[in-house]
């Protein structure tokens, strides 16, 4: 807590209870244009004004720390390393709306964000920060630790609040929004760790200052998670604005081996591949939405040539059947059969009518589904297909896997070039190859169960993979 | 009074009032599987799912269930559009893959044409579609004996740890208003079984038939405070199987 008012923490505080009134506040965060760092992009004071303006006996905020996507792990370093930032940001979210209680929900697999959040809790209790009469004024409140139990969909508003009050995480219609009905049907400002996190700095250094980072209609900065086939993986924050080429060649230093680059998967498990020709696009909400892909919690997934396109949209519809929640049917069947559909391509059975298949249960199921999960998990089969019908196509006509991933479609063999060394038989679990030293070994089809163990340790690429 | 055209005509509406409300009380036929007026909506089954828009919309428009759509001034909704009936033959068509030998789901998806999946079929599946009805007549009840377990494709309904619920009293509601007759139980001998939990049934005084469960009966008379013995005659409770 020292080192965080070291430097300037809690000054954003202060500086809202004794010189703003909560509408100034609100004005600020809105003409700072702040957009939800979840993943859909509303504005953050917008969503405080509507709250505010809302009569109730109570209001809560909210900071969603559910951060589920697969390779994200932006929340997670911001609530380990950074605890009062997201205090400070909830209690002046919670100045500006009204509210004298609020939730932190983190995901039970982030232990050590749970304790230091804890810990900063304390803190801030011990020292009057959070509590009554909050810094000698009249605003009070107070924050508690909510804990996830492993559920996708809990990062949904809806689901998450009826998860923070006890019952099951399922989602529930949103033509009430829960902005106006939210916890405990009262009205309740949701925001990301994220989002919350940029509001002291605002406060602090005015939303002039940060307006003039970022793009006209995104503004700021945005933390993404750089994973896949790039020489830098980690944590990145980037101005809004940005290009996909920046990001993956400056400052993720480029493709592993200098393989060509073929996609980038942005959004995370509702998000969806973006090709080579949009590597220039500019990494805004709207940019990416355009595109039929996403900003969503800022996950990004470089893919190179060795990367099978039909079975990334595999891995993510197993992913999004495996956390459906399975309330409603589009959502709960028709993400299922999609994946079963993927799986059929994937197994070389795929027929051409399969595509116009999935093409129309992705529709029904975008219309159809109750929550963001079902009305945007189709997008990365969607995208995919938009951007890679032909590698589709290969698949069903060919029946080949033109980036030699898919077991059933590919086929290793030895060549000529193969110089007798003997290093792959051993490796061969399934005595599938046989030669002796010195001369160009062979492997036996029948028992190959195109595992790529000999493709391993083959120090000659004598093995191809087609 | 609020005013809203459903399928070209105008009718009239309570503010607020579920949209599923005023068009069946228009007589438009809307197929719904989650939906039992004793409880609250849910949303589940996605079938009564409408096209609205409004004038100010510029033509654009969204498509809601019904179930929880509160109806406004000047709403406009198709019952049936195109993109309707598509939808709902395509959930219909999911609801026959999941459960091919469900009489009632192979009705009503051959009411919108959908005679035969095109999707993979689950032959092994049971003909629970988790619409909720039971959960949630159980909940309304206030017994609490049984509830959704798991989440996406393997979600089912169970009683906690899949054992006799102790909250039951074997009211039946649950199997009763089954949609699809999944929930089953045992009606022998004066003993009525369900959940895996056995009851003794109360039984008329005059000519022995059996009532409602002993533990039915006892809940009904200390909570709406009826005497016990109303249970135990016949032309009070008739068992209705």
């Amino acid at each position: 807590m020292k080192e965080y008012i070291g430097v300037d923490g809690y000054q954003a505080l202060a500086k809202v209870l004794h010189k703003m009134t909560p509408d100034e506040v609100i004005d600020e965060i809105i003409n700072s244009g702040l957009r939800g760092r979840g993943g859909g992009g509303f504005s953050a004071g917008k969503k405080w004004k509507i709250c505010k303006n809302i009569k109730a006996e109570k209001h809560y905020v909210i900071c969603n720390g559910d951060e589920g996507d697969p390779g994200a792990f932006m929340d997670r370093s911001i609530m380990e390393g950074d605890p009062h930032g997201v205090l400070e940001g909830m209690m002046i979210a919670a100045y500006a709306v009204g509210a004298k209680e609020g939730y932190i929900y983190v995901r039970d697999e982030y232990p050590l964000a749970v304790t230091h959040l804890e810990k900063a809790i304390l803190d801030c209790e011990r020292s009057g920060l959070l509590g009554e009469n909050i810094l000698g004024t009249d605003f009070s409140f107070s924050i508690k630790i909510a804990r996830g139990a492993g559920a996708f969909v809990c990062g949904e508003s809806s689901a998450l609040m009826k998860s923070v009050a006890g019952e099951v995480g399922e989602p529930r219609a949103t033509y009430i929004r829960s902005v106006v009905k939210g916890l405990y049907d009262e009205p309740t400002v949701l925001n990301n760790v994220e989002t919350l996190v940029n509001v002291p700095t605002i406060i602090r250094k005015g939303a002039d200052w940060y307006k003039s980072i970022g793009t006209k209609k995104s503004t700021g900065t945005k933390v993404f998670s750089l994973v896949g086939k790039v020489r830098n993986t980690g944590l990145i924050e980037v101005p809004m604005g940005i290009t996909l080429r920046e990001i993956i060649y400056d400052i993720g230093g480029g493709i592993l081996d200098d393989r060509p680059f073929k996609a980038v998967q942005t959004g995370g498990p509702s998000g969806g591949c973006i090709p080579e020709s949009m590597l220039d696009l500019p990494v805004d909400f709207d940019s990416l939405t355009e595109v039929g892909s996403m900003m969503g919690s800022g996950g990004m997934i470089v893919m190179d040539d060795t990367t099978c396109i039909v079975d990334v949209a595999k891995y993510f519809l197993e992913f999004l059947v495996e956390e459906s929640c399975g309330k409603c049917t589009p959502c709960r069947e028709g993400l299922y059969q999609l994946h079963k559909l993927l799986e059929k391509i994937c197994s070389g059975k795929g027929e051409m009518s399969d595509i116009e298949k999935m093409e129309r249960l992705s529709e029904n199921v975008m219309i159809g589904s109750l929550c963001g999960l079902g009305k945007s998990g189709p997008n990365p089969l969607m995208s995919t297909l938009k951007y890679f019908k032909d590698e589709y196509i290969a698949h069903i006509k060919d029946k080949k896997c033109p980036a030699g991933v898919c077991p059933e479609l590919i086929t290793y063999k030895i060549l000529d070039n193969c110089t007798g060394c003997m290093a792959c038989i051993p490796a061969c679990g399934y005595d599938a190859i046989e030669g002796k030293k010195k001369e160009v070994h062979v492997i036996t089809q029948d028992k190959c169960t195109k595992c790529g163990a000999c493709y391993a340790v083959c120090n000659f690429d004598s093995i191809l993979v087609s | 009074m609020i005013h809203i055209t459903i399928n070209g005509k105008v009718v009239q509406a309570k503010d607020g009032e579920m949209l599923l409300t005023v068009i069946r009380r228009e007589q438009i036929d809307v197929p719904t599987l989650c939906h039992h007026e004793a409880v609250e909506p849910s949303g589940a089954c996605r079938l009564c799912m409408v096209e609205i828009t409004k004038p100010e919309w510029d033509g654009w428009c969204d498509y809601v269930t019904s179930c929880l759509y509160p109806a406004a001034d000047g709403l406009i909704v198709n019952t049936h559009a195109p993109k309707v009936n598509e939808l709902r033959s395509s959930i219909l068509d999911m609801y026959l893959a999941r459960h091919p030998k469900s009489p009632e789901i192979r009705q009503l998806a051959a009411e919108y044409g959908v005679l035969k999946t095109q999707f993979e079929e689950i032959v092994d599946g049971n003909n629970c579609i988790l619409c909720g009805i039971c959960t949630r007549i159980c909940d309304t009840m206030g017994f609490h004996a049984i509830s959704m377990v798991g989440r996406g494709h393997g979600k089912e309904v169970a009683p906690p740890l899949n054992m006799a619920p102790d909250a039951c009293v074997g009211c039946l509601s649950c199997a009763k208003n089954c949609p699809t007759n999944y929930i089953e139980y045992n009606v022998s001998n004066g003993n009525l079984s369900i959940w895996k939990k056995d009851f003794k049934m109360a039984a008329c005084k005059e000519c022995g038939k059996t009532t409602i469960t002993k533990e039915f009966a006892e809940y009904l008379s200390k909570n709406r405070d009826i005497n016990i013995d109303y249970f135990e005659n016949v032309t009070n409770v008739t068992e209705k199987n």
